[in-house]
């Protein structure tokens, strides 16, 4: 498997997570999920030692997880604590268990070498719980490789074409970007300011702005899997204040965690997140099918894709042009974090 | 516009701006030094390979940055 393995990934969203028993595969990894009756998640491997018999089909007790075909229970921890029919427990009898860490509405896992989970290195996407804001969101499943979502969502020119009448007008697509890398840290932040653009139904919609916009789109991507769309939108020539503030914009924090179920298929989670119209149920239901729309725009595109690419040599030939700059710096990082998985961890005295 | 946008801060920031009116991307690397291209491969190629083939300003003025990347901030 080609994973990026010792990053943090989005398994799901905490209220995903109660007393039944989740499924669910990361990193080609199943897992099984729940939540202790203390309420903290945890997940194990989908796999009773015994005859790989899912766990998730299986019947939650208390805190354990009792095999739905021979009866194996497991703790909290993966550790077996009973058998059937006899009174020693093979030392070897253990499921693997995973770090788990819920953040910002995500259920955050690490598939990787446990001692190099630090929850200090998951990327925040604040807004998700943030009473100032509220939320819409949802997941997608994609049938296609998770490279081809990050290609997607770096270069947002697509809009004018795959998602017009939702969020695409004819000026995303032609306007300049800039487009940033942090090497150390490892973001890449894409650039699109819109001065005079028309308003997309997206946000004529939602605001209530009649007429053209000025529109900022700033991607910043945390790879692998967290992506954050910073939009704003005003009517023309509003800009922030000196001071910074800005209370005559609109914001929507857009957000995606993208993580790779299979090396062909992906878990495509995302949210939207406004500081406006807060209480307004119409709005939230607007966003919502609109986002959802524009998504399955994106799945759908994306699937067709990933049929075509796997028909193909890996060499295949493919043309980057300007609107790419952003999208060939994250496929290089991620390369390289994959590249990584196999390498010992770096001293932290270096 | 999107012009010489800065947003990052970090040591080692590459940046590509795309020049308003034009199909030239200009890369400007952290120690300073700048190249045009109409290819973006080539410009990271270039970037990347720092500081190979850079020859840097003799004095550079730090881009301003008036945006913290909200991801990497943590309680």
């Amino acid at each position: 498997m080609t994973f990026a393995r010792n990053h943090w990934y989005v398994a799901a969203y905490g209220r995903e997570i109660g007393r039944e028993l989740f499924a669910r595969t990361v990193l080609g990894e199943p897992l099984v999920l729940y939540r202790s009756e203390e309420g903290e998640v945890v997940a194990l491997a989908d796999r009773c030692v015994h005859r790989r018999y899912p766990l998730s089909e299986s019947r939650l007790e208390g805190d354990t997880i009792v095999c739905g075909y021979h009866g194996f229970t497991y703790d909290k921890t993966g550790s077996c604590v009973f058998v059937p029919g006899q009174e020693r427990i093979p030392r070897t009898a253990r499921v693997p268990s995973y770090p788990v860490v819920e953040q910002d509405s995500f259920v955050w896992v690490w598939i990787g070498e446990r001692d190099r989970a630090d929850r200090e290195l998951i990327p925040r996407a604040p807004w998700l719980a943030d009473p100032a804001y509220t939320t819409v969101c949802g997941m997608e499943p994609l049938a296609a490789r998770s490279e081809l979502l990050v290609d997607n969502l770096m270069d947002l020119s697509h809009e004018t074409y795959l998602h017009g009448g939702y969020i695409g007008t004819p000026e995303v697509a032609n306007t300049p970007i800039t487009t940033e890398v942090d090497e150390d840290n490892r973001i890449i932040y894409v650039s699109r300011h819109m001065d005079d653009a028309a308003c997309p139904p997206f946000y004529a919609k939602s605001t209530g702005i009649d007429g053209r916009i000025t529109r900022w789109q700033d991607i910043e991507y945390h790879p692998p899997c967290l992506y954050l769309l910073h939009s704003r939108v005003a009517p023309v020539g509003v800009l922030p204040e000196a001071d910074g503030s800005d209370p005559h914009g609109f914001h929507v924090e857009v957000v995606y965690a993208i993580t790779p179920e299979t090396e062909h298929s992906t878990h495509d989670f995302w949210a939207v997140a406004r500081d406006f119209a807060l209480d307004n149920q119409e709005v939230s239901a607007f966003l919502r099918d609109s986002n959802r729309a524009v998504v399955l725009q994106d799945v759908t595109a994306l699937d067709i894709l990933e049929r075509v690419i796997q028909t193909e040599p890996p060499d295949r030939q493919e043309l980057s042009i300007n609107i790419d700059t952003g999208g060939l710096a994250a496929r290089r990082i991620l390369k390289r974090m994959v590249a990584e998985a196999g390498e010992p961890a770096k001293s932290a005295a270096t | 516009m999107s012009h010489r946008v800065a947003m990052l801060r970090g040591d080692t920031v590459y940046r590509i701006h795309w020049e308003p009116g034009t199909d030239v991307l200009v890369g400007v690397c952290h120690c300073g030094a700048e190249r045009g291209s109409e290819d973006p491969a080539d410009l990271w190629d270039w970037l990347l390979a720092h500081p190979d083939g850079h020859a840097p300003p003799a004095a550079v003025s730090p881009p301003t940055a008036d945006r913290q990347p909200v991801g990497a901030a943590h309680d």
